[in-house]
């Protein structure tokens, strides 16, 4: 019998470290994410928020130190069951050669859920996307990809959803749709969300917390309100006032 | 102009007298190539898609030179090969496949296989670096994320076997130098249009070259319909 009882705490890293071809470029020394919460990760290109994203999701694993999900310690390889409470959406969408449909309905599929055509339409409809549901991907525009993207993910209704720079050369239509079905989702799912952006105005308008990460490393994680108006470090005052910071 | 006419004329007679002869080396024609074609897809795909999958490898460089190698191989030498192995004083001698149907099975494998290889590991390696990562963070398992890539990459894996049918459907160098083009035994289309046109026989020549092309272009027809299926994540 798993006595396993729920931690406050979704993830906790600890010295955690990502290296590639011997250069480190992720390097944590505590951060804890809270069940619940929407958290944004901001920081200029190549400062290592979508390696982040990676390790939370499972794709790859930390090349030194700890990262506990749900209360457990991680193994390079986690069980499948853990790895599908989380998702990502990810900057480029590789959606399949398929129908709009079938791409909403991959990740079901994937977990034998065949028959659950209602859920697969109800999500097309929240994206907007139910007129286009027989189109094959390669006709869509960008904006579009990225609802259906949006959508293959909200289906799974995931306690994590991870999102790398979801809105990113998006159109305002698209951008306001995208942020208010991120907060939806939060409402309606209570899902916990890890929103990677430099799009600082986006960050304050969706997430509880803030955190800025520079070269890999983790500047400062504050609350939004005080991220903006107080932060402590001064790297922080300067990226979230349109100074680049290097 | 006027014998070609006649020749053409003359053909088509025989298609539609379903002479036996003719049938007997269509039917040859059709088993081995496609036993060939079955052969040389059952152990390529999975070989090439493994090499497609997999990024780094000990010796890459030396694999890949020795694959193009393969793919470029002359026929012939192939067949050469193959005839000295099977030749009675040869380590496979015992078997007594020379001058059998078995023997141009196992040239015509040998020349597709480096072809169905190479071209299935280009295009599993086609597939867009994120697409691995992104059908993970969907929850596939390994097996899910193999599939779907293979289905993903269908087109290119379909053009792998359709060359592949290519090179044996239109291979005469080997299969004339182990099987022996012996009538109703092992004489198949390619060996047959060679032996006739030396004979002077064009108009035979010509139905079995028309033969040939309504075999290939029903084939890959085949593929191209059945490249076009929607594939579903098992």
């Amino acid at each position: 019998m798993d006595n396993h009882v729920e931690s406050p705490d979704l993830y906790r890293m600890k010295a955690l470290r990502k290296d590639y071809n011997g250069r480190t470029v992720l390097h944590i020394g505590a951060l804890t994410i809270n069940r619940g919460e929407i958290m944004a990760v901001v920081g200029p290109s190549g400062s290592g928020k979508s390696t982040l994203l990676r390790l939370l999701n499972f794709l790859e694993p930390a090349s030194a130190g700890e990262l506990h999900f749900d209360g457990r310690a991680m193994p390079a390889d986690p069980p499948l069951a853990t790895r599908r409470k989380v998702t990502t959406v990810f900057q480029r969408p590789q959606l399949l050669n398929r129908s709009v449909s079938a791409n909403v309905a991959f990740g079901l599929r994937l977990r034998g859920s065949v028959a659950d055509n209602g859920r697969v339409h109800q999500t097309l409809e929240r994206v907007g996307m139910t007129a286009l549901a027989q189109s094959t991907t390669r006709t869509l525009s960008g904006g579009e990809c990225q609802r259906v993207a949006l959508a293959r993910a909200l289906v799974l209704q995931p306690e994590v959803l991870l999102l790398d720079e979801p809105t990113a050369n998006l159109d305002p239509y698209n951008v306001n749709l995208i942020e208010s079905l991120i907060g939806e989702q939060h409402l309606l799912y209570n899902a916990s969300i890890v929103l990677v952006t430099h799009n600082v105005f986006q960050a304050r308008r969706l997430a509880q917390r803030c955190a800025l990460l520079l070269d890999g490393k983790l500047i400062e994680v504050a609350p939004t309100e005080t991220f903006f108006e107080a932060p402590t470090d001064a790297r922080v005052a300067a990226f979230v006032g349109g100074q680049m910071v290097y | 102009m006027q014998t070609l006419i006649e020749a053409l004329q003359e053909a088509l007679k025989l298609l539609l007298t379903l002479d036996a002869r003719l049938l007997g080396t269509v039917t040859l024609t059709l088993r081995i190539t496609l036993t060939s074609l079955a052969l040389s897809t059952l152990l390529g795909l999975p070989v090439g898609a493994a090499l497609g999958l997999t990024g780094r490898l000990p010796a890459r460089g030396l694999l890949m030179a020795a694959l193009y190698t393969g793919m470029g191989l002359p026929p012939v030498v192939v067949g050469l090969f193959v005839f000295v192995l099977l030749s009675r004083s040869g380590p496979l001698g015992e078997l007594s496949w020379l001058f059998t149907p078995t023997a141009m099975i196992f040239a015509q494998t040998v020349i597709a296989l480096p072809l169905v290889i190479g071209l299935t590991m280009a295009a599993v390696g086609s597939a867009h670096p994120e697409l691995r990562p992104q059908l993970r963070a969907l929850g596939a398992t390994r097996w899910q994320t193999i599939a779907t890539v293979l289905t993903e990459t269908r087109l290119g894996l379909l053009a792998a076997i359709a060359a592949a049918y290519g090179r044996i459907v239109a291979e005469v160098g080997a299969v004339m130098l182990v099987g022996g083009n012996i009538e109703m035994k092992t004489r198949v289309l390619t060996t047959a249009i060679v032996l006739e046109t030396r004979k002077g026989a064009f108009a035979l020549a010509l139905a079995l070259g028309l033969i040939l092309l309504i075999i290939t272009f029903a084939a890959n027809s085949a593929l191209l319909r059945f490249g076009n299926w929607n594939g579903q994540p098992r």
